[in-house]
């Protein structure tokens, strides 16, 4: 069971996010949207809306960048696994508690705005219902975390992470033996993977960075297919 | 290529180019998907078509195609330039059009035949042993086979069918019903031929041939205004759109502009730019209020009081104190003001009698000819008494002075409108007048005038036939009738425009609530408007004031001020009533394919509302009772003793109006007799009917013998819009649930009628069979026994045409019909070929004896100067000349199919014609046969021109018809100039060789050719205006002077009070009191039901159209003030129950400042099928608009027999009016959507 979760799952979950990202990108491209609701009601959702992308953005990139960054880089820079813990606690929970707040006005609207809740698809609704879980399991980690605050258990985790972008066949050992909850929430992340292109979320590829650093704003697309020549 | 990889272009340069000093920037990313939005809007073709909804549009419509599939319309914009200086027609179009292609693929859409499923289990059970008709004899032969399922009419239950089965089902019951009853108890309704000509044809020619009953449209719709008829003697004729944009001065008078003429409105605003000046007359503030100078808002329903004020002032000062020449000059030419009337002396007093004629004098005043008919005034030159050319007796039976000349014969005169001066009169007399101002109800105004009001005459003492008469010009009682004070002493007259006298300003702001200055303002601009530019004033006028009870004296007051001012035949000028789509431009060229006239003539035609009334049992409930409505002034005689429905019989025993079904007895029987007696059926018929072997259906409709037994409905939704009483059809014409709350006079214990035949309990489900074509599933399909999917209006080929512009439409199949539809014109010739098969089963060759009314402008006109009744024994029964006239028909129900799709005989032998004149048709029929090609099957129809396809019935029409064929409208003038003896055939000479064919039309709307058919003229000179030729080419109008007939002197006119307009409040049809105990002692509002034409649909089509709902509440709504909501105690949007003793509608309540206090708006024609939840009354769904009217004949629209006052198809006769209704509103507690399935009875078989 271990080894399906933490040694397959994560391959497949990988796969279907990729895979099945640029499929729907490529087939039905006019599906490619975030799907807000704001026209049918702004109340609840600017609040909501801010707390909630702020906080999740946060926790997301601090797992990339806990789990993905090399260990020796690290240690490199003389960051404890203590301070890094410590740091991941006290960041994730903030944010963790921003995007808890504002995942839980969100569904409120989401479910009890009649206008709103009419025009929502079952993914709209589950997918938020999934990402709330994911965070409230995500919170309750910090429980056991703060337990063993020397890091021992984060490390297994950037190991873990680490042994599935190698591809070792041991991988789903590292994290065999720790806390159930851990592992739900690694559980529920591969999940929400799989599901990742089938829903709204995609929208997290196509944010319009880009407006924040624009030089103009009136855009316009030139008519030139090959851009190299020179504009008539 | 791919999306993804496109977008992978980061190692490319950018080379973003800038611009607008940074602010803008050049991207080169791909563009790919702006393909998707370009493929968005492509299509394989453009199809022109248009939508056959009698909104009056008639626009010309680009319909796209794409994959064979119909993906959305735009509107064309290549009509024929108008000329310099006026706007073009374009655009022309509205949102409600713009969303039918959403209908073609809904699931509102009938895709196959449907059937009532417990019917076709009988049908296939009879039919395993028996032959078709055998097989319907034997269902209707037992009362529980019937029962099972007339009595679940409207409950669902259909299942498909094939087309080969329906079309069987459907033969059988028309010949058994043929066999059995006779072929006129098979009924069919389709109205307005001018949305989709051959459609209609093509039910009518199904029916023409087998004898069955063409049912009328726009009376029972009471879009005829009969104040039409009895002024001009034409059935409506008006000006285009484009006129307008002529007017200088225009009243909107209850008329919606914008809102029900979206496509022609653009004209009101640029007439409005160009400077003319407009008042709008609305209760409410309209879509329409905005545009005015001036905006008008009485209480709806007195609009005749306020027409009476305006025609005050301008007599006051355009006629009495100051004569503007031009008005003078027109009205003696043009209006009988010189004609001499009568004096009756009635217990020692006078009132107006009937017109003087030429027969009033010994010598005849030389006139041989008709001098019954002929109207006579004074010649100011000589000072001698004449018969001027012109009036109706110059019609008929000699050649050359029906016209308009100012002549008598040969002879130059000049008549003289009044008497006034002291040399002119031999007296000055007290002449009576009724008022009925005092009748009103508690929600109008009373005021404190006797209903008599007598007035000074100066009166001319002559030495007549039949002893010495007081006689007086309709001018001088004309004007005292309005309360003129012109110096001859006498009471109930004004001088004063603030006197409390009828109908004074003072007066009618008592009874409109507008205040007195401003009618006396607008009354003056409307005429100095038309003095100035010699009539260019102009009322546009509409269902708000026609749909009341009393119609004709609102209308009457409004055509008087436009006669009074000249305005009537000039272009910008006129009376622009505007309802519906009547206007069948290439009428004659259609009349003989719709009616099969090239076989045998005459049809059977019927007024439906007389039908409806009598077979839909609404006499039984009749709360109006003559005396109410008859005149104080009335000549001698028994008119309060009688029931309407006995006026109504009475007017079909003398010939007046037209019956169906028309004798008790089988006309193939009566047929048959008299064949064997060796006698004219006329004959026959008139012995039977004196002797009693033969009854008249009409004395007993509830007899079996006499009900309506199939019923086709076809481009229409009789039971979802136009059926007023919807409740009473529901209960007696289709015997099932109902919402009526009434009781009938029998259990109320009122007078019952004394000519109809009363039977205790009344017959519920008289109909067989009711199919329905339609492409919509729409309430009346719900109710039907059979529904036929029809083509919708991008899949077939028809003509179109309308009032307000001068074009010939086509409709064009930009696609096969979908699913299983078909055309009409397929579906009727696949059920012709069908009855062929089956018929000779029972029929063979048969003798139909047909009864026909005295027809309008035919000589049956002069049939009665007097009136008689044959059944009282005041006269001889003559056939055509005092009852109707009994014609024998043969009909070849074998060769049914075969004379369908052929051009049969008579139109080489016979000749085709209208509207009085007749012209050879002969060389039409052979360019039809070489354009359509000879029919080759051996048999009654080899040889003649071949009508198979649509197309081909289109090329009929136009081939025929003088509107589109160049020769033929010049051999119609010709026939037209022998009898005025004036030239008139210039008016077409210039398009003779012009002929429009179908693929004309396709290519481009085409302007049809000037013709006698009609009042106006087609040129490159004036806009079409009615009244033009009468004005310019001075050819009479069709009425007994031959002048536009202000005074309508008939017997029964006088007896009901409206010799003259006056004003006469809605009636009381006491619907409420019987209805109040429903309210339970809830917070309610008692309010006048209005029935407008709607935003968001065109009557009950587009009701049901999603993108229509989407733009409104999604249902059906009333619209209410706050004031009375607050009574009410309700908020907007609250469900309501509206309500009377006739029955019960649900509905969501609008709450609008818009609304004038006291009425209820429901625009009418909002479908019961969407939306409609259940009534806490009835238990049952909320019914349609109709289900709180009823409708009530008016004694004086049933007149016959006397020149414009005789019948024709939706041309004379009674009309159905509804808004004098009351309803009772209060808030619905529970809204009950019934959406639990049936119970196990109900459902169970």
């Amino acid at each position: 069971m271990s080894y399906f979760i933490f040694g397959v799952l994560p391959y497949v979950a990988l796969t279907v996010l990729v895979v099945g990202s640029i499929a729907r990108y490529e087939r039905d491209p006019f599906t490619w949207k975030s799907g807000s609701s704001q026209l049918l009601g702004r109340k609840q959702l600017i609040w909501g809306s801010i707390l909630f992308h702020v906080g999740i953005l946060i926790v997301f990139f601090g797992h990339l960048i806990g789990m993905l960054t090399p260990v020796e880089l690290f240690h490199a820079l003389h960051i404890s696994y203590a301070f890094k813990q410590l740091m991941a606690i006290v960041v994730g929970g903030i944010a963790g508690a921003m995007a808890i707040i504002g995942g839980a006005m969100l569904l409120h609207r989401r479910l009890f705005n009649p206008r709103v809740r009419a025009s929502s698809t079952f993914a709209d609704t589950g997918i938020l219902v999934l990402l709330f879980v994911q965070i409230v399991v995500g919170m309750g980690t910090i429980l056991v975390s703060i337990q063993h605050l020397d890091g021992g258990e984060m490390v297994k985790f950037m190991d873990w992470a680490r042994a599935i972008f190698t591809l070792r066949k041991d991988a789903w050992h590292i994290v065999a033996d720790v806390h159930w909850i851990y592992k739900l929430h690694i559980l529920l992340g591969l999940v929400i993977f799989i599901l990742f292109p089938f829903t709204r979320l995609v929208h997290m590829l196509s944010v319009p960075v880009r407006y924040l650093w624009r030089p103009g704003y009136q855009i316009v697309r030139t008519r030139k297919r090959n851009a190299s020549q020179p504009a008539e | 290529m791919s999306h993804l990889l496109d977008r992978l272009n980061f190692l490319k340069s950018t080379r973003q180019d800038t611009f607008a000093d940074g602010h803008g920037q050049t991207t080169i990313e791909s563009r790919d998907w702006e393909e998707v939005y370009r493929n968005r809007w492509r299509h394989d073709k453009i199809v022109r078509s248009t939508h056959g909804v009698n909104c009056t549009g008639s626009c010309s419509w680009k319909i796209y195609v794409k994959s064979g599939i119909v993906t959305w319309e735009t509107q064309q914009t290549d009509y024929p330039r108008t000329r310099p200086d006026m706007p073009n027609h374009e655009p022309r179009g509205c949102a409600r059009g713009a969303s039918y292609s959403w209908y073609l693929y809904s699931a509102n859409r009938v895709k196959t035949p449907l059937v009532r499923g417990r019917l076709m289990r009988l049908w296939r059970e009879m039919r395993k042993t028996m032959t078709p008709v055998a097989a319907w004899k034997a269902i209707q032969a037992d009362p529980a086979k019937r029962d099972s399922y007339t009595k679940t009419r409207g409950k669902g239950g259909f299942v498909r069918a094939d087309w080969e089965e329906v079309t069987e089902i459907i033969a059988a019951a028309n010949a058994y019903t043929t066999k059995t009853y006779g072929p006129d108890r098979v009924f069919g309704f389709s109205p307005i031929p001018a949305m989709s000509m051959v459609s209609y044809a093509a039910g009518s020619r199904y029916l023409s041939l087998m004898g069955g009953t063409c049912m009328s449209f726009y009376d029972w719709y009471c879009d005829l205004p009969p104040a039409s008829p009895q002024t001009w003697g034409e059935q409506t004729d008006v000006p285009e759109s484009a006129d307008w944009y002529n007017s200088s001065f225009m009243i909107l008078w209850g008329s919606n502009v914008p809102q029900t003429r979206t496509p022609d409105a653009h004209f009101y605003t640029e007439a409005r730019y160009r400077g003319a000046k407009s008042a709008v007359v609305s209760p409410d503030y309209s879509e329409a209020a905005k545009f005015g100078d001036i905006w008008l808002n009485p209480q709806a329903g007195t609009d005749a009081a306020l027409a009476l004020a305006f025609g005050h002032v301008i007599l006051r000062e355009y006629h009495l104190d100051r004569q503007v020449p031009y008005f003078e000059d027109y009205t003696r030419k043009y209006s009988d003001f010189p004609l001499l009337v009568r004096l009756d002396e009635k217990d020692g007093r006078y009132v107006p009698g009937r017109m003087l004629r030429a027969a009033d004098f010994t010598d005849g005043l030389g006139e041989a000819n008709n001098p019954d008919w002929k109207t006579v005034g004074i010649d100011s030159k000589t000072g001698d008494i004449v018969a001027p050319n012109g009036s109706i007796g110059f019609r008929w039976g000699e050649n050359g002075y029906w016209n308009l000349e100012e002549r008598a014969g040969e002879q130059a005169i000049e008549l003289s409108s009044t008497l006034i001066l002291d040399e002119d009169h031999d007296d000055v007399v007290g002449v009576d007048f009724p008022y009925f101002g005092g009748a009103a109800t508690e929600h109008f105004t009373r005021c404190d005038h006797p209903d008599v009001l007598t007035r000074s005459i100066p009166v001319r003492r002559l030495k007549l036939k039949d002893g010495d008469a007081l006689v007086t010009t309709v001018f001088d009682l004309f004007c005292a009738n309005y309360s003129l004070d012109r110096g001859l002493g006498g009471d109930n007259v004004a001088s004063s425009y603030d006197a409390d006298v009828p109908f004074t300003p003072a007066w009618a702001e008592k009874i409109t609530g507008v205040k007195a200055d401003r009618i006396i303002a607008v009354a003056r601009e409307f005429a100095t408007n038309a003095e100035k530019t010699n009539g260019k004033s102009m009322v546009i006028l509409g269902a708000g004031l026609n749909h009341w009870y009393h119609m004709d004296m609102a209308y009457r007051g409004i055509i008087n001020m436009l006669v009074m001012c000249g305005c009537v035949g000039q272009s910008g000028g006129g009376w622009s009533h505007y309802v519906g789509q009547e206007k069948l431009r290439p009428q004659t060229g259609w009349t003989a394919l719709a009616f099969a006239l090239d076989w045998a003539r005459p049809p059977r035609h019927m007024n439906s509302t007389s039908a409806w009334y009598a077979h839909t049992d609404q006499w039984r409930y009749e709360t109006v009772t003559a005396g109410e409505i008859v005149s104080p002034t009335a000549p001698a005689g028994n008119w309060a003793e009688r029931s309407l429905i006995d006026y109504n019989i009475q007017a079909e025993r003398m010939g007046w109006l037209p019956s169906a079904p028309q004798l008790k007895t089988n006309p193939l029987d009566v047929g048959r007799a008299a064949k064997a007696a060796g006698k004219t059926a006329a004959e026959f018929v008139a012995e039977g009917l004196k002797s009693g072997t033969l009854e008249m259906s009409c004395e007993d409709p509830d007899a079996p013998e006499n009900w309506p037994r199939n019923l086709f409905v076809w481009r229409s939704n009789l039971l979802g819009s136009s059926g007023k009483g919807h409740e009473y059809f529901l209960r007696h014409l289709l015997g099932t649930d109902h919402g009526m709350l009434g009781k009938d006079l029998g259990e109320e214990g009122r007078i019952k009628p004394v000519e109809a035949k009363w039977h205790d309990t009344a017959p519920e489900g008289k109909l067989d069979l009711l199919v329905t074509l339609d492409f919509r599933m729409s309430t009346t399909c719900v109710y039907s026994d059979i529904v036929l999917p029809t083509a919708s209006w991008y899949e077939k080929d028809d003509l179109n045409t309308s009032d307000m512009h001068p074009f010939i439409h086509p409709l064009q199949a930009a696609v096969d019909p979908a699913y299983e539809s078909k055309s009409d014109w397929e579906i009727f010739k696949a059920i012709a070929k069908k009855f062929s098969e089956v018929a000779p089963e029972v029929l063979g060759v048969e003798d139909d004896v047909v009864s026909l009314p005295m027809q309008h402008d035919s000589p049956g006109e002069l049939a009665q100067p007097f009136v008689a009744d044959w059944k009282a024994g005041e006269c001889e029964l003559i056939p055509g000349q005092t009852a109707p006239n009994y014609i024998a028909v043969e009909r070849d129900y074998p060769n049914l199919y075969k004379r369908f799709t052929a051009l049969g005989p008579l139109m080489e032998k016979v000749g085709n014609g209208g509207k009085g004149i007749a012209w050879d048709t002969k060389v039409e029929v052979h360019h039809l046969q070489d354009l359509n090609g000879q029919v080759s099957d051996e048999g009654v129809t080899q040889g003649m021109a071949r009508i198979d396809t649509a197309i081909d019935a289109c090329e009929v029409i136009l081939m025929l018809a003088p509107e589109t064929n160049g020769d033929v409208a010049v051999k119609a003038w010709n026939a037209l100039e022998k009898i005025t003896g004036r030239e008139h055939a210039h008016l077409a000479a210039a398009k003779q060789d012009e002929k429009i064919r179908f693929r004309d039309i396709a290519a481009q709307p085409r302007k049809i050719i000037s013709s006698p058919t009609w009042s106006g003229i087609e040129s490159e000179e004036v806009s079409y205006n009615a009244g033009y030729t009468n004005v310019h080419e001075l050819i009479p109008w069709r009425t007994l002077s031959g002048r536009q007939q202000l005074y309508q002197d008939h017997e029964w006119m006088r007896a009901f009070g409206e010799g003259f307009v006056t004003w006469r409040p809605p009636v009381d049809l006491k619907t409420i009191a019987p209805a109040m105990v429903q309210t339970g002692g809830d917070k309610h509002v008692v309010l006048n039901f209005i029935t407008p034409h709607q935003k968001w649909g065109i009557h009950s089509t587009y009701s049901d159209n999603l993108l229509m709902l989407t733009l409104n509440r999604g249902g059906p709504v009333v619209w209410m003030s706050e004031v009375d909501a607050q009574k009410a105690g309700l908020a907007d949007n609250d469900w309501v129950e509206v309500f009377n003793s006739n029955g019960v509608l649900t509905a969501r309540v609008v709450v609008s400042q818009r609304i004038k206090e006291g009425t209820l708006f429901m625009y009418h024609a909002q479908e019961k099928i969407v939306n409609t939840p259940g009534s806490q009354i009835t238990g049952k769904r909320g019914g349609i608009h109709n289900s709180v009217t009823r409708t009530v004949l008016k004694p004086t629209h049933m007149i016959g027999g006397y020149a414009q006052l005789s019948y024709g198809f939706n041309y004379y006769g009674t009309v159905g009016s509804n808004r004098d209704e009351f309803v009772i509103v209060r808030k619905m507690d529970k809204v009950d959507w019934l959406d639990t399935p049936a119970s196990t009875k109900e459902a169970a078989e």
